[in-house]
């Protein structure tokens, strides 16, 4: 789950990470208001989205003058922000972040996360603050540092001086380098305290009074971990989310919308990745992901019909179930049940195979309904792309 | 021969009374895998199908010899459930449990390191000797004893797996799910050699997936120590790059994690990559030249 700069940055503040004075405002009012008790020479307004990118897409303004605080925020509030993180269809900004603003002598880039190949969570950090970061690991990885942290023991001093150090600060500003160690100590705090999958800091500042400022912020939370925390489950907003996906969410259906024309409906991960990627050998594109997991009952099936039916690109729906623990005529009854529920309006093929897939296939021929039955992957994908107009 | 489990693996099932617990413990029972004891705590005294439960792995370890465990325990007391078989002694760890939290699994995967036990998971389907021991959840009468050894990330997509081999009269020896969680026990680079030694594999599927860069890492390996005819389907060449917010993920896997990527480097170590799942057992065929 993400969250907003505004709500990373209330973390910070809690777990002794220093942020600029700030506030989430959501109308002009709020902005004037705020500014006035701000009483600072440079006002930072922030678009709030679950993307980043802002700066260069327009989404941070600033200024000098208390007055036009409220005109940055008309004018950002129900903007459409598109930036290379957003996708060509862009974000709404429903909030903004209004601030101080710092006096930036140096930017740098610093994140941790846990390195999937060592198990370790780490550090990563770079000179090069506030650019494309992405860049500078492909062009001069030379440039980025990493310092996994033992989780046995966890963060130690030697890890915060070895980054310290790596990134120059001795020369940089010698001033900032015990903050900053103590700084990655709070941070690795926070990332595993709070079940953290990746926090980061682009641009981590050195400001012209020697003191160190966190002037943006990205958390993202491990989905699994959110339960020990009610702090956090608050923090979602559904705004940033795609309507359809929340509705998946609340019905156990794991869905992530996509742009073909192709419905799936599929029993693992896996296997629904796979589907999507036999869909698109046999010449069609998958207007989804949808894993139903592995208890796929009559009312699974029939919540996920809805929501494949309410993407308005849906030409054909492709249902592959491998009955493994979950039994084909099961879920045959669960096709037949909900399709009298949710008139279904498109072609649809039903791929069963495994625990009682012949049971199950009869069941199906024998339902009166306008599907066709597969055993078979490959002629199941087929089937469904001929049905919808293409041709593999 | 086999991998890993056989039929004398002893095994102890944690969290034997809830309700996932007790099922699979029948159905691997069923297909003949020697389930001994089953731990729960404070319900020790208890039998499920026979199956004695005990209230710690430790007594389960002293009363039946088990030496394998196999864990249904809920995601937040997961982590726990493991390190507490460990530290009783049991040699093989096959974690099944969907949604433990990743840091959770960074902790456990440091208290394990160096130690004389194996994890396999979690988030997995588990392990299966074909004819010997069913630990885990898959179903067995898709299996064929053959000459195949199975190594994946994916539930259902190995089922998929599995039925191919089967259908074309090739068989499994063992197949093994490592769990598809960012932070597991075992990667492929661990059950490879095993099949690599087993003289009755005369081949591996290995099955991937998008994200991390187990595949990579397994592909340096076939390159260097592999001989055995190695067949791979990695899994979201359609899969969208997903809404990202940060950059660190980019960053750390410095570029791998394609499904593209992938393929590309088990290709250029021989691995015989096939773009459709569909294939995966023809594939084998055509490899083992039958
Ligand atoms: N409070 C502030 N005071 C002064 N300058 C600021 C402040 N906040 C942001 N900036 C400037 O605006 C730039 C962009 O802001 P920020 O990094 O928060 O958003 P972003 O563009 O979405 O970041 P990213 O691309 O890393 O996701 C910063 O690099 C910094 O130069
Ligand atoms: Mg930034």
């Amino acid at each position: 789950m993400n969250v907003h700069e505004f709500q990373a940055k209330q973390l910070f503040a809690k777990f002794g990470v220093p942020v600029p004075r700030g506030k989430e405002i959501t109308s002009p009012e709020e902005a004037t208001a705020w500014a006035n008790e701000l009483n600072t020479s440079v006002f930072v307004v922030k678009a709030q989205i679950h993307a980043g990118g802002r700066g260069k897409a327009g989404g941070v303004k600033i200024t000098k003058d208390k007055g036009a605080v409220a005109g940055l925020a008309k004018e950002l509030i129900g903007k459409t922000l598109i930036t290379h993180q957003t996708g060509p269809k862009g974000r709404k900004v429903h909030r903004l972040l209004l601030e101080e603003g710092a006096n930036i002598a140096k930017e740098l880039y610093l994140s941790i996360l846990v390195d999937r190949d060592t198990g370790w969570p780490t550090f990563i950090a770079s000179t090069e603050g506030g650019m494309e970061i992405e860049e500078v690991a492909e062009k001069t990885p030379e440039k980025i540092i990493k310092e996994a942290i033992d989780p046995a023991v966890g963060f130690q001093g030697h890890n915060g001086r070895n980054v310290a150090f790596a990134l120059g600060l001795q020369a940089m500003e010698a001033a900032v380098i015990n903050p900053f160690v103590q700084m990655l100590g709070n941070l690795y705090r926070l990332f595993m305290e709070k079940h953290a999958a990746l926090v980061e800091i682009n641009p981590l500042i050195i400001t012209k009074e020697k003191t160190l400022v966190a002037l943006d912020g990205k958390v993202s939370f491990d989905d699994n971990g959110i339960f020990k925390h009610e702090d956090v489950q608050k923090m979602r907003d559904l705004n940033e989310e795609d309507p359809l996906e929340i509705e998946a969410t609340a019905n156990n259906l794991n869905y992530v919308k996509l742009d073909g024309n192709i419905g799936c409906m599929v029993n693992g991960a896996g296997l629904a990745m796979a589907t999507m990627d036999v869909i698109k050998l046999a010449g069609s594109e998958p207007a989804n992901f949808l894993d139903v997991g592995g208890g796929a009952t009559k009312e699974t099936v029939a919540a996920g019909f809805r929501i494949l039916l309410k993407d308005p690109n849906v030409k054909g729906i492709f249902i592959n179930i491998f009955g493994g623990i979950v039994r084909c005529e099961r879920i045959a009854h669960g096709v037949i049940e909900a399709a009298k529920e949710v008139k279904i309006t498109v072609p649809l093929v039903v791929r069963l195979q495994g625990t009682n897939a012949d049971e199950g296939r009869k069941l199906l021929a024998a339902s009166g309904l306008t599907l066709e039955v597969a055993d078979d992957l490959w002629e199941a994908a087929q089937k469904i792309v001929k049905l919808t107009g293409k041709a593999a | 021969m086999s991998i890993l489990v056989n039929k004398n693996t002893r095994v102890v099932v944690q969290g034997i009374t809830g309700k996932e617990g007790s099922f699979h413990a029948t159905q691997c029972k069923a297909y003949g895998t020697k389930v001994v004891a089953g731990v729960t705590p404070g319900k020790a005294g208890q039998e499920v199908e026979g199956i004695p439960v005990f209230n710690t792995v430790a007594d389960a370890v002293k009363k039946t010899d088990c030496d394998t465990s196999l864990i249904f325990v809920p995601p937040p007391f997961c982590a726990d459930a493991i390190l507490e078989a460990a530290d009783a002694g049991v040699k093989l760890i096959i974690c099944i449990t969907e949604g433990i939290p990743v840091n959770d699994m960074v902790k456990v995967k440091r208290a394990l390191h160096g130690r004389d036990v194996r994890l396999i998971g979690p988030n997995c389907p588990g392990v299966i000797t074909v004819d010997e021991a069913k630990i885990g959840i898959m179903p067995g009468f898709i299996h064929k004893r053959g000459v195949v050894g199975v190594v994946s990330r994916s539930g259902t997509l190995t089922y998929e797996a599995v039925h191919q081999l089967s259908t074309l009269g090739l068989g499994e020896t063992t197949c093994v799910g490592i769990g598809g969680d960012p932070v597991n026990g075992t990667g492929f680079v661990d059950v490879l050699p095993l099949f690599e030694k087993d003289p009755e594999t005369q081949a591996v599927v290995m099955i991937g997936e998008i994200g991390g860069d187990a595949e990579e890492k397994a592909a340096e390996y076939i390159q260097k120590h592999v001989k055995k005819p190695v067949i791979s389907f990695i899994a979201g060449i359609t899969a969208p790059p997903g809404r990202r917010m940060g950059h660190a993920g980019a960053i750390i896997s410095g570029g791998k994690g394609t499904a593209t990527e992938k393929m590309k480097a088990l290709e250029a170590a021989g691995v015989r990559v096939v773009k459709n799942p569909a294939e995966i057992g023809h594939a084998v065929k055509a490899a083992l030249g039958r």
